[in-house]
């Protein structure tokens, strides 16, 4: 008699495919980032990277550059997904499709067209472009996970505060947006954590006068400096990780913010 | 006009070209605990929102101490409200959920904090203030949201039922609280709720409530002793509503016998509806001095009473509380004495449309063109009246096979037979008589057979 095959059975291709293409590659980026050439422990990577001005340099404004963007993003975000989900101001559904819509399109072809239109208007390529090609990248981002909490906000809180006294300005800032704060905290996690990594933009956007960190962590990995490129990938994993778990200290409300 | 504290004019509101109140007139006096009391779907609820001003009115106006308030916004207005599902601040805590109105009035803290646990001993929550309100059980978060609206000593507090979500002790608690709190702050409460116990049990007045119109205003004992029409015979308490006849003033027929009465003016010899209340027939074993004699179909336990349903010698089927248990199938004898017997005023006595005539045996109305007779002489397009008696419009299991599709909108049982009002697909009502059993919201075909179709010129 053939054994009925237990339900958690079920889970292996996933386990297998996790395994193969994330815990893999992520043993691999630390084995390299803290190996040599000929595979013995090391830290010269870390150090290197630690002492190397241009790198840290980089990393620097790659920082800057992104909190700019998610502070672009979010301000400019947070009242599109308000508007969206004011009943009196959107009527269509529609329009909610009209700013998603972007993200349908390949992000390099947006970029590159983008570079394009820069060039035909005679426009400098500089920092300037650079944020602006992030902000029209990652802007649909911001606004997605902001919509969707809005959109689940009992309106009954809202007029709970204005019924105790509350202006409409006292409603937003004292109800709508502290309730919103987890899609604000998948917004930022979700502009900001690309941002760090990007390379793309940046070539494209500032003919690569501007390196960001990706951009520096392509060039190694290019240059056949596996070791020191892992060590770099690394740092910014563990970037991301730390701003994950900042964003992320209000756990139980996460799941809301809906990462799409 | 004094001490009206709220004064409701010619209030009417549509939504979606639908009308949701129609001509809502009505006044609370200063510190009355007035209740809007009806089905789900009748508009209470809209009122209370235009009084708290999250809707404004299509028509009419709302004064608070002899002032339209139309202009001023919700968060001007000195009310509060308890919220149905009481919407407490999920990102605050008990005290701060309580002193929010507090804090956007800028009162010094150490005020806030005495009002905030003044509030909570009043509404025995002492000791939650750190408490988060999603740890809070359905009865204290209940609690609180009345705190975090008495906590700004509101002129009116509106209540939006807001005990539909507690289960029953914990409601009927609630109940007396809430009478005790009324009666010790003296603010003025208007209460919304569907459950007619509940308005009986609060109220100092009820307005009853039915599809956007008032049904009546009065106090618990006035609406439920005297209802003014059958909707709030049936809609409050247990009743027997019966057809009858006014013989004279002070002379009512009804289930095939004459009883003394004591409501005058009707006219005589007029159509009436008969309310009497089972607990209003008095039942005993001799039939001798009993004014009509009955066979008891059944009887059940109630807890306090038993529920017995009687059928009389000539068919009428009665219920009737008492706390003696009568045995099933014996007879018995039963006797109405005149003033428990509330005669009201019949709404209709027959169905009459609007209708024009198409040929000379066609009448259109309801959006149907009807085989009828039509009398000779009247031209096609000509304006008519159709009359069609209760008992003659026929009820069809499947909508397709009649001639108008409807849906039993209301119905009530008359004793003998089952009074339905039907809503057809047009929003037009018409009003059957039938022995069938249907209800509320079953589907039916409407047929009419062309001789039951009377066409007045």
């Amino acid at each position: 008699m053939m054994k009925p095959i237990h339900r958690s059975s079920w889970c292996l291709p996933y386990v297998v495919f996790m395994a193969i293409f994330v815990v893999l590659p992520l043993i691999l980026i630390g084995f390299y980032a803290f190996s040599d050439g000929n595979g013995h422990f090391t830290l010269a990577n870390f150090t290197k990277f630690f002492q190397d001005k241009d790198s840290l340099a980089t990393f620097a404004l790659s920082i800057e550059v992104a909190i700019e963007n998610t502070a672009i993003c979010l301000l400019l975000g947070y009242p599109v997904a308000w508007i969206l989900t004011n009943k009196k101001l959107n009527k269509s559904a529609v329009t909610i499709i009209l700013f998603i819509l972007p993200m349908w399109v390949n992000a390099l072809m947006r970029t590159l067209a983008t570079a394009e239109l820069f060039t035909m208007f005679g426009i400098t390529l500089g920092k300037g472009t650079l944020l602006y090609g992030m902000v029209y990248d990652y802007l649909p981002f911001m606004i997605y996970p902001i919509y969707n909490t809005l959109q689940k906000i009992d309106p009954s809180y809202a007029e709970a505060a204005e019924d105790l006294g509350a202006t409409p300005w006292r409603v937003f800032w004292k109800v709508t947006v502290p309730l919103s704060k987890p899609g604000i905290m998948s917004g930022i996690m979700m502009v900001f954590m690309p941002t760090v990594s990007t390379f793309a933009i940046s070539e494209f956007l500032t003919n690569n006068k501007i390196k960001l960190f990706g951009t520096i962590i392509q060039e190694k990995i290019y240059a056949s400096m596996w070791n020191y490129g892992a060590a770099l990938a690394f740092i910014m994993l563990i970037i991301i990780g730390i701003t994950t778990l900042l964003t992320n200290n209000d756990s139980d409300n996460q799941v809301e913010g809906g990462l799409i | 006009m004094a001490n009206h504290i709220i004064d409701i004019q010619n209030l009417s509101k549509s939504f979606g070209g639908k009308k949701v109140l129609d001509n809502i007139s009505f006044y609370v006096r200063q510190g009355e605990f007035v209740t809007l009391l009806g089905p789900s779907g009748c508009g209470k609820t809209t009122i209370l929102r235009q009084i708290a001003g999250f809707i404004s009115p299509d028509e009419g106006c709302i004064l608070l101490d002899g002032n339209d308030i139309a202009q001023i916004p919700p968060y001007q207005r000195p009310l509060n409200t308890v919220f149905q599902r009481y919407a407490l601040f999920p990102h605050l805590d008990v005290y701060d959920n309580i002193a929010f109105g507090l804090k956007l009035k800028k009162e010094p803290q150490e005020e806030i904090d005495k009002k905030v646990r003044k509030v909570l001993k009043l509404v025995s929550m002492s000791d939650y203030e750190d408490r988060d309100v999603e740890s809070l059980s359905g009865g204290q978060q209940q609690r609180v949201a009345i705190a975090r609206a008495l906590v700004n000593q509101p002129k009116v507090l509106l209540l939006d039922e807001p005990l539909a979500a507690l289960d029953l002790k914990m409601r009927k608690d609630m109940q007396i609280e809430l009478k005790e709190m009324h009666e010790k702050l003296g603010i003025t409460f208007i209460y919304v709720t569907h459950d007619q116990e509940e308005a009986l049990t609060l109220s100092d007045t009820i307005v009853v409530l039915n599809e956007g119109k008032i049904q009546q205003i009065g106090t618990p004992a006035d609406i439920y002793n005297e209802p003014q029409n059958s909707f709030v015979a049936d809609f409050i308490g247990e009743s027997n509503i019966l057809n009858g006849r006014m013989i004279c003033d002070r002379k009512v027929e009804f289930i095939g016998h004459e009883f003394n009465c004591v409501d005058e003016g009707f006219g005589d010899d007029v159509p009436v509806d008969v309310v009497i209340r089972p607990e209003d027939i008095y039942i005993m074993n001799q039939t001798e001095g009993a004014q009509f004699t009955a066979k008891v179909k059944s009887c059940t336990f109630k807890g306090v009473h038993y529920e017995m349903y009687v059928e009389t010698e000539n068919g009428f089927e009665l219920q009737i509380q008492d706390y003696n248990a009568f045995a099933v199938g014996s007879t018995v004898g039963l006797v109405i004495k005149p003033q428990d017997i509330q005669v009201m005023k019949k709404e209709r006595v027959c169905n009459t449309f609007d209708g024009t005539v198409v040929d000379d045996s066609h009448v259109c109305f309801l959006g149907e063109d009807f085989e009828c007779r039509v009398p000779a002489g009247l031209q096609s397009g000509a304006e008519v009246k159709v009359q069609v008696p209760f008992d003659k419009i026929e009820l069809l299991d499947y909508q397709e096979d009649g001639a108008l599709a409807g849906e039993v909108h209301f119905l009530l049982y008359k004793g003998d037979h089952y009074h339905l009002e039907i809503k057809t697909d047009d929003d037009d009502r018409l009003w059957v008589d039938t022995n069938d059993i249907w209800d509320k919201g079953d589907l039916v075909g409407i047929s009419i057979a062309a001789d039951d179709i009377k066409v007045i010129a």
